[in-house]
């Protein structure tokens, strides 16, 4: 197979599978929210209403594409997709199981972490485009979160990074058959998916889009196919960011355990490998939409300060403490689960500190 | 040389309303902004003025009751019950012991469900979806109780001068007494899902505090004047009906902030379901409305009055003035909301745009009753 065939097909199948992955997660966020929440979610489209998402994306594609008069035209039109874009590249180095990922980056968490912080561009274009004030309100809002939080996330990664000696997303997995990168890192891990929270402007920082603020930020003038871009790169970013996490700390497709190469010619490792990627994945996925039934938002300044005074103190003493331990032999990285102990503390002793 | 340029930064005006969802209706405020940070907000009223008081003039005592439901649109059976106090004052007629406990019950009941309104939209505000529909389980509840007392779900129309429209359906007191610990039992539900909730906790501690000089001056009263610390419950310090009566206690609170105000409201629904209880063990047998001449077109002689009544959202007055014939001359509703939301611009100081959201919210205001 020629090379360039080779890749069109495989971003045909990944275009495929987040397509498929996004309906999937937004009817699976409306059930268990709805359950969370003493209803039922959608029920009446198809059995218990698993037609209802694609029902809404019908809808949403052949809904009027309105461009306020006033708005920045090519500014407007474009946020979207600078949006959706940056998440779909973060797919491609996404390593599914050994051979199922679309490209094997040799620097894929340095890739990652890149396309991670860009999608903020698409927002502040967003927010500044829609010459409307809660937009740019909710822009303005998004930049400063989501720069902000990109710090810790990186330096938690750079953890694992100085563990595993690699930038390669293969290579991290296959260094975790015995021992998840969680037990060597759990602050890291911690920081990692708190950040991440925030990356995803999920509850609590939900505040970008805050609905009974900005009525949705920088989306609340887009309409249709444009809206439904945001939507779909919110809930990419969502599975995206919640397999790095798997891949990362959880072990991916290898930890637990995988069954001999040789049962099934092979199938049975690949198909077990899928199972324990998807299954840590999507446990990730819930534990965020749990998250999002129970909490509150958070002020902007509270969330800014938590970042700064906490996170990133805390994600700098885990990356000193994976330095030592790199140096000076591994047992150093039991001071890891003190350090998370400290943060625990930490958020504990600042909330006791209220007026 | 180098000069640095001075920038010229100026404030943005951010109007919130009348299409907003954390305005609870139609209300509106424009915030003057420096960043997140409010300089200044005004608020303003008067799009959902229906003209209640005006209306209230050319209709019978009688007709006026569905104004009342529609002024605070959430308490309904406070409203009424307040009405029609001030009507059998100028007509010299008590209501039977029967009546009185009914509507203490509805009333007391129509109390616990505005607050679980509050609790639910308030949540709403914080960013919370959750406690608005846990509310809303125990809101249905009740509403169905209502529904089968007068009929209608939001616009009761139950109350008459000198008593109540019609007896209380049968099994209504028993199906009460059965759903109260139902009832208890979601409020602590409600009360452990957010008021220990951190995030929650940073959101409303220390946000929109006034002192309680403060809150006098402005005439708010009911929760907001409470929350201040300042013990004062008009079913306490000028008492009607049979609540001289009953058992209970007026919480308050301390420092006069949000969760102050928030925390005041869940202690008093507590307080209802007291309330509730005690009218249920004492509510007799007997006529459910003293006879009135010529009822329901009944005369009502020359004279004014005036009555207030604890609503949930505060001290809620009638002044009634009749000159005599089937149509009263004036009615005039002291708007406890009103007066509660003048109170916004003072709470908002050096707060946040986020604040402003929860500020209001914790007001709860009902639209209705302050355009009326």
């Amino acid at each position: 197979m020629p090379a360039s065939l080779d890749a069109t097909l495989r971003l045909v199948v990944l275009t495929a599978f987040i397509f498929n992955t996004v309906l999937v997660l937004v009817y699976v966020e409306r059930k268990v929210l709805g359950h969370i929440q003493q209803r039922l979610g959608p029920m009446r489209t198809g059995f218990h209403g698993v037609l209802q998402t694609p029902a809404d994306a019908i809808k949403l594609l052949v809904k009027e594409d309105l461009t306020p008069t006033t708005a920045d035209r090519w500014v407007f039109r474009l946020a979207p997709f600078l949006v959706f874009v940056p998440v779909f590249m973060m797919f491609i180095t996404l390593p599914f199981t050994r051979e199922l990922a679309v490209r094997h980056l040799d620097l894929g968490i340095f890739y990652l972490v890149s396309f991670s912080s860009l999608h903020i561009v698409g927002m502040i274009m967003a927010g500044w485009g829609s010459d409307n004030k809660y937009a740019l309100l909710g822009g303005v809002r998004a930049a400063a979160q989501l720069i902000s939080y990109e710090l810790p996330l990186a330096f938690a990664i750079l953890g694992v990074v100085l563990l595993a000696k690699t930038l390669n997303l293969q290579e991290v997995v296959e260094l975790q058959a015995t021992a998840p990168f969680l037990v060597l890192q759990p602050l890291g891990f911690l920081i990692f998916l708190i950040s991440s929270l925030a990356e995803l402007s999920r509850t609590p920082f939900d505040i970008p889009m805050a609905e009974s603020e900005v009525v949705g930020g920088p989306m609340i003038e887009y309409s249709g196919m444009r809206w439904a871009m945001f939507f779909l790169a919110e809930y990419a970013n969502l599975f995206v960011t919640s397999a790095v996490a798997a891949v990362v700390y959880l072990g991916g497709w290898l930890w637990p355990f995988l069954p001999p190469a040789d049962l099934a010619g092979g199938w049975a490792a690949h198909l077990v490998g899928l199972a324990w990627f998807m299954a840590k994945t999507f446990a990730l996925i819930l534990a965020i939409i749990w998250l999002r039934g129970t909490l509150p938002r958070l002020r902007i300044d509270q969330l800014m300060g938590f970042a700064w005074k906490l996170l990133i103190p805390f994600s700098f003493l885990n990356l000193f403490i994976t330095a030592a331990a790199a140096v000076y032999g591994g047992f150093l990285l039991l001071l890891g689960w003190v350090a998370t102990g400290g943060f625990a503390y930490a958020i504990y002793a600042v909330s006791r500190r209220r007026p | 040389m180098i000069t640095e340029r001075r920038l010229d930064t100026v404030d943005m005006h951010i109007n919130v309303g009348p299409q907003h969802p954390a305005t609870h209706g139609v209300f509106r405020m424009v915030l003057r902004v420096d960043g997140e940070r409010i300089v200044d907000c005004v608020p303003y009223i008067g799009y959902l003025h229906r003209g209640f008081e005006k209306l209230a003039e050319n209709e019978e005592f009688q007709e006026v009751i569905i104004h009342l439901d529609r002024t605070d649109y959430i308490a309904q059976f406070n409203n009424e019950f307040c009405y029609l106090m001030a009507v059998e004052k100028l007509l010299g007629v008590k209501p039977p012991e029967r009546a009185e406990y009914a509507r203490i019950i509805l009333a007391e009941l129509n109390r616990i469900v505005s607050h679980l309104m509050f609790y639910g939209a308030f949540g709403g505000d914080a960013g919370a979806i959750t406690p608005f529909l846990y509310a809303f389980r125990e809101r249905e509840r009740l509403q169905r109780l209502f529904e089968s007392v007068s009929g209608a779900r939001l616009m009761h129309f139950y109350f008459r001068a000198g008593g109540l429209k019609e007896d209380l359906p049968e099994g209504f007191l028993e199906e009460v007494r059965r759903i109260l610990p139902v009832l208890k039992q979601g409020i602590d539900e409600c009360d452990t899902l957010l008021t220990e909730n951190e995030v929650f906790l940073s959101r409303t501690v220390g946000i929109g505090a006034i002192s309680a000089q403060e809150a006098i001056d402005y005439g708010c009263t009911g929760p907001i004047l409470r929350a201040c610390g300042v013990r004062e419950d008009v079913r306490r310090s000028d008492p009607y009906s049979l609540y001289p009566t009953l058992d209970f206690d007026v919480p308050v609170g301390k420092k006069g902030d949000t969760f102050d105000r928030y925390l005041v409201r869940v202690q008093e629904m507590r307080e209802s379901i007291r309330i509730v209880e005690q009218c249920l063990d004492r509510i007799p047998e007997g006529p459910f409305r003293t006879p009135i001449p010529r009822y329901p077109h009944y005369r009502v002689d020359p004279g004014e009055v005036y009555v207030h009544t604890e609503n949930p959202r505060g001290d809620y007055g009638i002044y009634l003035i009749s000159r005599g014939g089937v149509q009263p001359f004036r009615v005039k509703l002291r708007s406890p909301c009103f007066c509660n939301l003048m109170a916004l611009p003072a709470m908002l100081r050096d707060a946040y745009v986020a604040d402003a959201v929860m500020v209001l919210g914790s007001l709860d205001i009902v639209l209705g009753e302050v355009d009326r």
